[in-house]
C-alpha cells in the first residue's frame, strides 16, 4: 500500500513543533549548511580539484531533482547555464509566488517550516556565488512575509546570514519581496520585472534566459520553494542518495497538493512516482475517496492549467512487460504513476503537482467557466493572442453557463484556444490558458454543445411566444433589484 | 463652421489626499527598504504596500510622493497601482473581506459565501470588483486563487485567513468585524 514518505515536510504538522529557529536548530537545522561550507576541495587526479561550491553543483546535477513549481526542469542543468564569466554578480531568487489554482505546497513550508527554506537558500546561493538573493513571495502572504522576515532576522544574529556566515568569510543578505495580486509574477522573467519595479510583462526568451540576462542583466537563478528546500537534503544525504528516491529521471518526494472534491482533501509528500493518480485520490492514506453516492468524472492533474483526464481516459504507454521487454499497453487515468514523464506522455503535466478532483455533481462547463474566467483576469496583457483570446474564451464560456449558448460555442472555443499556443505569445501563460479550454471541450464534447443546443432551443420558443420568457436566461446574471 | 469644443477633462485615475504626509519614522523605515536593493526602483512594489498599510488606499499625492523618493516619474507609479490588483486607488472598507473565487473554493461553495455577504450587507452579488457598503465599513470582494485550496472555501478578512468557511462561520467573521 503506498504512504507517504515525508523529505522535506518530516516536522510539519507535529506537535510542538514550531518556526522559530531554537526549534529548527533541535530538528538538525543548518547542519547541511555547516557541511557545505567546509566541503573540502575533492581532487580530480590530474592535478586540478573541485572546490566546495563545485562540488555541491555536481551533486545537483547526480540527485537528478526537476524544478517543482511547475515546468519540471532539471534544477543542475539550471544551474549549469549560470554565465560566470561575465564579472556580473550572480542573483538568486525563491520563487515563493505560490498562485497556480490548486496548489498550497509552499505555504506550508513558508508558514510551518521557514528556516529549512531559508537554509535551502544559503545552500544554493553558496554553490553559486550568489551574494545577494531575494524571496518573492506573493502579496495575498503577508503573515508568511512576517514570518519569513522573522527567520531571516533570526538566521542573521546566529550568524547563519551576514557578512561572514558561520565564520566561513561567505556573505549573504536575502530580502523578502511582495508581489501584490499578478499571477504573471509567478512567470520567472514576469517575477524579475516585477522585482525590478515595473509591470510584470514577461520577457521574450532569447535573448533574455534568467541565467545570462536576468535581474537588473545580471545572471539569476530563480527556483520554487520546494526546490530551494530539496538542495538542503541533497548536501545532507549526498545526491546519489537523493536520486534513489523516486524513479527514474523522477527523482526525490514531491509535496501534493490535492484539493476539489475528495474527502480528505490536503497536502502529502510521496516519493516521485512511487503512488497512483488513482491512490492519490482514492487511497485512504491519502484523499480517502469521493463523497458518498458519487463517481468520479474528471482529474486536473497539476494545477488548473494542466490538459484534464477524463474518468475511465485510457492511455497507451510503455511498460517493461515480465519478460523485459517494453510492451505498449492500455493504462487507465488511475492507473498512471504520479511523475513527471508519465503524465506528459498521457498528454498534460504535473505541473505544480496540484490535483483538482471533479466528481459526478460537478458542472462540467462551469468548472472550465471559472478556470477561463481566472486565466482572462491574470493575462498580463502583452501579447494579443492571450489578452484577447482568453477573453473571448472566458465571454462564450460565460455565455454557455448563462443560458445565451449555441451549439456551435464547443467549436469557437477550440477555434480560440488552438491559436493562442505554440510560439505565439511571449510566455507559457498562452498555453497556460488554451490547455484547460483545449481539453475541456475536446474531452466533454457533447456537454458544451447540449448546453448550446438547449440555449438555442429555448431562444426560439421564446421568439414564437415572448412571454414564455426562460427564467434561467437572465435569472443566473440578474441584477439585483 | 462647426464651434470647436474644449476636451472634457480625463478623470484622474487616483483621489486626491491634500493632508497627505510621510512621518519621520515611516520614512526612515522606508529608507531602510530601499537600501535592500541596488536600484531603487525595485523598492516601488515595498513602498506602495507600506504606504498602503498605512493610509489604506495610495493616492495621488502618495504616488508623487514614491516617485520623489526613488528618482521616479509618476507614471512608474501608476503603471504599478492600476496593473496590480491589490493596491487600492481609492479608500475602502475598515473590513476588507476577500473571497477566492477560483475552482477549489467554488467547489466548496464560495459563491454562496460572497452571495451571503453581498446580501447580508446591502450589495450587488453580480457586481465586478470590490465594492465598499455606504458606511464604508466593509468592502466586500471576489479574488483569484489564495493558496489554500486543501482547505476550501477560504477568505481574507483584510491579512486574516480564514480557512473552511460555512456560511455559520462568515456570520461569525462578519460579527467579529466591529
Amino acid at each position: 500500500m503506498p504512504s507517504e514518505h515525508r523529505l522535506i515536510l518530516k516536522y510539519i504538522d507535529q506537535p510542538g513543533y514550531t518556526p522559530d529557529l531554537d526549534c529548527y536548530l533541535k530538528h538538525g537545522g543548518y547542519r547541511g549548511l555547516q557541511k557545505a561550507l567546509t566541503l573540502p576541495p575533492r581532487p580530480l587526479g590530474d592535478g586540478k580539484s573541485l572546490s566546495g561550491p563545485e562540488q555541491i553543483r555536481e551533486d545537483v546535477k547526480l540527485s537528478g531533482l526537476r524544478g517543482r513549481g511547475g515546468a519540471g526542469f532539471s534544477c543542475g542543468l539550471k544551474w549549469s547555464f549560470v554565465d560566470r564569466r561575465s564579472g556580473k554578480p550572480i542573483y538568486l531568487i525563491c520563487n515563493a509566488d505560490e498562485s497556480e489554482p490548486g496548489t498550497f505546497k509552499d505555504r506550508q513550508i513558508i508558514h510551518k517550516d521557514p528556516h529549512q527554506l531559508i537554509e535551502g537558500m544559503i545552500i544554493a546561493c553558496y554553490a553559486n556565488d550568489v551574494h545577494l538573493a531575494y524571496i518573492y513571495i506573493r502579496g495575498e502572504m503577508p503573515e508568511g512575509a512576517r514570518i519569513l522576515e522573522k527567520s531571516i532576522s533570526e538566521a542573521k544574529a546566529r550568524g547563519f546570514l551576514g557578512p561572514n556566515i558561520c565564520g566561513s568569510g561567505y556573505p549573504l543578505e536575502i530580502h523578502v519581496h511582495r508581489g501584490a495580486g499578478a499571477y504573471i509574477c509567478g512567470e520567472e522573467t514576469g517575477l524579475i520585472e516585477s522585482l525590478e519595479g515595473k509591470r510584470p510583462y514577461p520577457r521574450i526568451k532569447p535573448p533574455y534566459f534568467p541565467a545570462v540576462l536576468g535581474l537588473y542583466q545580471c545572471p539569476t537563478i530563480v527556483n520554487n520553494v520546494e526546490t530551494l528546500c530539496n538542495i538542503k537534503h541533497i548536501v545532507e544525504m549526498g545526491g546519489a542518495a537523493f536520486a534513489q528516491l523516486g524513479t527514474p529521471n523522477n527523482t526525490g518526494t514531491r509535496v501534493v497538493s490535492l484539493s476539489g472534491q475528495v474527502r480528505r482533501p490536503g497536502y502529502y509528500e510521496i516519493e516521485v512516482g512511487k503512488a497512483t493518480l488513482g491512490e492519490l485520490i482514492f487511497d485512504p492514506n491519502f484523499g480517502g475517496g469521493l463523497r458518498a453516492g458519487r463517481a468520479l468524472k474528471a482529474v486536473i492533474p497539476g494545477g488548473s492549467s494542466a490538459k484534464v483526464f477524463k474518468a475511465g481516459e485510457k492511455f497507451a504507454l510503455k511498460r517493461k512487460g515480465p519478460d523485459g521487454k517494453e510492451v505498449e499497453e492500455p493504462v487507465d487515468m488511475l492507473d498512471l504513476p504520479y511523475d513527471f514523464d508519465t503524465l506528459i506522455k498521457a498528454g498534460s503535466m504535473s505541473g505544480s503537482s496540484a490535483i483538482i478532483v471533479l466528481d459526478d455533481s460537478a458542472d462540467i462547463v462551469g468548472a472550465l467557466a471559472n478556470i477561463s474566467e481566472f486565466y482572462a483576469h491574470e493575462s498580463c496583457g502583452q501579447c494579443t493572442p492571450c489578452r484577447e483570446g482568453s477573453l473571448w474564451m472566458s465571454k462564450a464560456l460565460h455565455r454557455l453557463t448563462h443560458g445565451e449558448g449555441r451549439a456551435m460555442d464547443a467549436d469557437y472555443l477550440l477555434q480560440i484556444a488552438n491559436h493562442i499556443p505554440g510560439g505565439r505569445t511571449i510566455c507559457a501563460f498562452g498555453e497556460a490558458c488554451s490547455w484547460p479550454v483545449q481539453s475541456f471541450v475536446t474531452k466533454f464534447k457533447d456537454e458544451f454543445v447540449a448546453r448550446g443546443r438547449a440555449d438555442e432551443v429555448k431562444r426560439v420558443k421564446e421568439e414564437v411566444d415572448p412571454s414564455a420568457g426562460s427564467a434561467s436566461r437572465h435569472g443566473a446574471v440578474a441584477k439585483a433589484p | 463652421m462647426t464651434e470647436i469644443q474644449p476636451l472634457e477633462a480625463v478623470p484622474n485615475p487616483l483621489q486626491s489626499q491634500p493632508d497627505f504626509a510621510v512621518p519621520t519614522e515611516l520614512e526612515s523605515a522606508l529608507d531602510q527598504v530601499i537600501t535592500h536593493y541596488p536600484q531603487k526602483r525595485s523598492a516601488s512594489l515595498m513602498l506602495l504596500h507600506a504606504i498602503q498599510e498605512r493610509y489604506g488606499f495610495v493616492s495621488e499625492q502618495a504616488v508623487h510622493w514614491v516617485a520623489g523618493k526613488l528618482d521616479l516619474q509618476p507614471i512608474h507609479l501608476l503603471e504599478l497601482v492600476t496593473f496590480y490588483p491589490m493596491f487600492h486607488r481609492r479608500p475602502v472598507g475598515k473590513w476588507h473581506l476577500k473571497v477566492c473565487r477560483t475552482l477549489s473554493c467554488a467547489l466548496a461553495g464560495s459563491y454562496g459565501i460572497h452571495r451571503h455577504f453581498c446580501e447580508t450587507l446591502g450589495l450587488d452579488a453580480h457586481a465586478h470588483g470590490p465594492q465598499t457598503t455606504k458606511d464604508g465599513k466593509f468592502t466586500v470582494e471576489f479574488v483569484e486563487c489564495l493558496a489554500a485550496c486543501g482547505t476550501a472555501p477560504v477568505l481574507m478578512c483584510n491579512e486574516t485567513l480564514h480557512e473552511q468557511v460555512t456560511e455559520e462561520k462568515a456570520r461569525q467573521i462578519l460579527g467579529g468585524c466591529a
